[in-house]
């Protein structure tokens, strides 16, 4: 490794913890999986199962005090800023004890206090809120970025390339992240889109980098990412990366899947899995296996006890209905 | 006291917040060094520099959200969208992000923003850069509407939407830029939420929003003079919140209700407001409530038919007649 990738590579330390989000976000997405199964979580899910890679690898390159802003798909971004797992398991069942109280659910998460400025449902639309967030951090001096987390279909929108041309104009200290897993919903992107790698292959319209990366290999991410982190930091301005994922289960709990070809699937799992392929390098990096039976293990236990707690939870309080749509705390629209 | 123009009024009302607090900050599509295409932010970029009045790209949707994501961490921006009918293509952002994040995310998330947009016909410019479409922003639970009518209320209002920790959408009128109305020197501070009783009256009450407050006062004059029936008219001023309190108290009184909407017939303000009264007066009425709407078509270009579309002096005068009269 040169010494330029040194500088940007993560250190062993931070490799263990990559690897306890890894894990974190595996097992909490599997656990939400199972709550729905068993009826507990209502409405929809959009899981990251398979995709864990960029989240784990861009939270360990972000600082306290930056910025996440998510899409519907946004429970393992949420969780890698450091969420925890019983509130957000609490507002997917809709419990008191929800990250929201359950007036957002699964496609809101927001944890202001880690950073995770929100999860937006709508395509597209968090993109410029990510420019102004960071357009306030250029604007008072301050040094945290914002960091902008999207699907492959969503560079098909007007706001995407609205987003781009903005935050290059003003040059501001936001990151664009695009989770390429092969399919907007349930067609392939290959099939709406003008160009190969959605992302990447538009950059250079707005005279960025063509930067394209492994998201299955949570190292390689770190890496792209601390990159294009310290460049928006010191003032370098926005950088658009795109990494190539896939997810394990269908687009959201209504959908099978049945869209994928077959042995794709299989491929992915087998042989492209971020957590397994994380696991396997800790080991060869001598890592013992005891320690990461531990991390396994502990976290199992975490994330079980968060589900059971939300179990016990009770339903959220009706009397939070009406309020908080102003900021006064309620919501009268007229005396 | 001073004479100033609805226009210039915008602009001193920007720049008293601006001169209090270095975190209110003006985009928008030529409104810095150009000074806005209504000219109504003529000065500030000189008096507050490029950081704080700041051209963008012709792109409703990058400014709307960058507004937002900034008023999220702490800033206080004030958006300009050029024409009102341009709040389509961002619809998104007053429709569903904006107004939505603070219910959605448990009080967490706060949108202290302003939204200020040309408004209105009256220009000549066709559908597409003419419409009223305050209805638009007032059936959207979390926002704060409001669409002042004279100078003096633009500079207060401002302040008071700037100052607000809600959204506030702040409609000027494009055919009010160039009038004039008296101002008194120093700060001025409204309050959101209030109407106002423009001018007393007995025998009926006539509502009114932005243009069609002269309009109605007008009329109200003519009514009295030739007809003898004195009608009292409230400048509505904000749609949300909106004060209730003093419209039904003023059609209790009278025992009428007029209302002059510029929006087409369909969803205007006017049939809220009618429909809170029949539901909280309705005894107090001694006839049915009437509405003065542009009718439900598209915005003509040609004078003679955007003349005709819109209410007019003529109009109410002759609607609330013969309504008084039978
Ligand atoms: C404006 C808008 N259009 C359509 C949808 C419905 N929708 C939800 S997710 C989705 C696919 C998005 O694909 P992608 O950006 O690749 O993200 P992924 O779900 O694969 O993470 C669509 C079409 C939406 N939520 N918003
Ligand atoms: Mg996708």
């Amino acid at each position: 490794m040169n010494e330029e990738a040194a500088a940007v590579s993560p250190s062993q330390e931070t490799q263990l913890r990559i690897y306890r989000t890894l894990v974190e976000l595996r097992e909490t997405g599997q656990k939400a999986h199972d709550l729905f199964l068993q009826n507990l979580v209502k409405g929809t899910v959009h899981l990251s199962l398979g995709m864990e890679g960029i989240a784990a690898g861009c939270a360990a390159a972000m600082k306290p005090g930056d910025l996440t802003f998510c899409t519907y798909r946004g429970h393992a971004h949420t969780l890698a800023r450091g969420t925890s797992i019983e509130k957000v398991l609490g507002e997917l069942m809709g419990r008191d004890n929800g990250l929201l109280r359950g007036k957002g659910g699964s496609m809101h998460l927001t944890s202001v206090e880690h950073g995770v400025m929100g999860s937006y449902a709508i395509i597209g639309a968090h993109l410029p809120i990510a420019c102004g967030a960071a357009w306030r951090a250029q604007y008072k001096g301050a040094s945290d970025i914002s960091v902008c987390f999207f699907g492959d279909g969503t560079t098909n929108i007007g706001a995407f390339h609205e987003a781009l041309n903005f935050a290059v104009v003003w040059k501001l200290p936001v990151v664009f992240v695009c989770e390429n897993n092969l399919y907007m919903e349930y067609t392939p992107i290959a099939d709406v889109t003008a160009v190969a790698q959605p992302a990447a292959d538009r950059a250079c319209a707005y005279g960025l980098d063509r930067i394209l990366g492994d998201g299955q290999d949570a190292d390689a991410v770190y890496r792209i990412a601390k990159t294009a982190f310290d460049k928006a930091r010191s003032g370098g301005g926005p950088s658009l990366l795109e990494f190539q994922t896939y997810r394990f289960s269908g687009h959201s709990r209504a959908d099978p899947a049945k869209y994928r070809p077959a042995g794709e699937l299989d491929y992915w799992r087998d042989s492209r899995d971020p957590v397994k392929i994380y696991r396997k390098r800790l080991l060869d990096l001598g890592v013992g296996e005891n320690v990461l039976a531990y991390i396994d293990s502990e976290t199992q236990r975490i994330v079980d006890d968060a589900a059971e707690k939300g179990k016990a939870a009770p339903f959220t309080s009706t009397d939070i209905l009406m309020t908080d749509v102003y900021a006064d705390g309620g919501s009268a629209w007229r005396n | 006291m001073a004479e100033l123009t609805y226009r210039d009024a915008v602009a001193r009302g920007l720049a008293q917040e601006m001169s209090r607090d270095s975190d209110v900050v003006l985009i928008g599509e030529d409104i810095a060094k150009a000074g806005g295409v209504f000219k109504a932010t003529v000065g500030l970029y000189d008096q507050f520099g490029p950081l704080r009045v700041r051209d963008t790209p012709i792109s409703e949707q990058a400014l709307l959200g960058a507004a937002m994501g900034a008023a999220m961490t702490g800033l206080k921006p004030v958006a300009e969208i050029m024409f009102s009918d341009f709040l389509a293509v961002c619809f998104d952002y007053f429709a569903n992000e904006i107004p939505k994040s603070r219910y959605m995310t448990n009080g967490q998330v706060k949108v202290p923003l302003v939204v200020r947009t040309g408004n209105g016909g009256g220009s000549r410019f066709g559908a597409q850069h003419s419409q009223s479409v305050e209805n638009w922003c007032m059936m959207i639970p979390g926002l704060k509407v409001v669409a002042p009518s004279t100078p003096y209320d633009v500079i207060g209002l401002m302040a008071a939407a700037i100052r607000d920790p809600d959204p506030v959408i702040f409609f000027e009128h494009k055919s009010l830029y160039a009038t004039k109305g008296e101002v008194p020197d120093g700060e001025i501070v409204d309050q959101l939420g209030v109407a106002k009783v423009v001018r007393p009256g007995k025998d009926a009450t006539i509502l009114a929003l932005a243009l069609m407050v002269p309009r109605a006062i007008a009329a109200a004059d003519r009514l009295q003079a030739e007809y003898g029936i004195n009608c009292e008219v409230i400048d509505v001023r904000s749609l949300l919140p909106l004060d209730t309190k003093t419209m039904l108290s003023s059609i209790s009184r009278t025992s009428r209700l007029f209302t002059v909407e510029e929006n087409p017939r369909l969803c205007g303000w006017g049939a809220e407001l009618v429909s809170i009264a029949v539901e909280e007066c309705f005894y107090d009425l001694d006839g049915p409530p009437v509405r003065i709407t542009t009718p439900h078509i598209p915005l003509p270009s040609a004078a003679v038919l955007e003349d005709l579309a819109i209410p007019s002096v003529e109009r109410i005068v002759e609607t609330v007649r013969k309504s008084m009269a039978a």
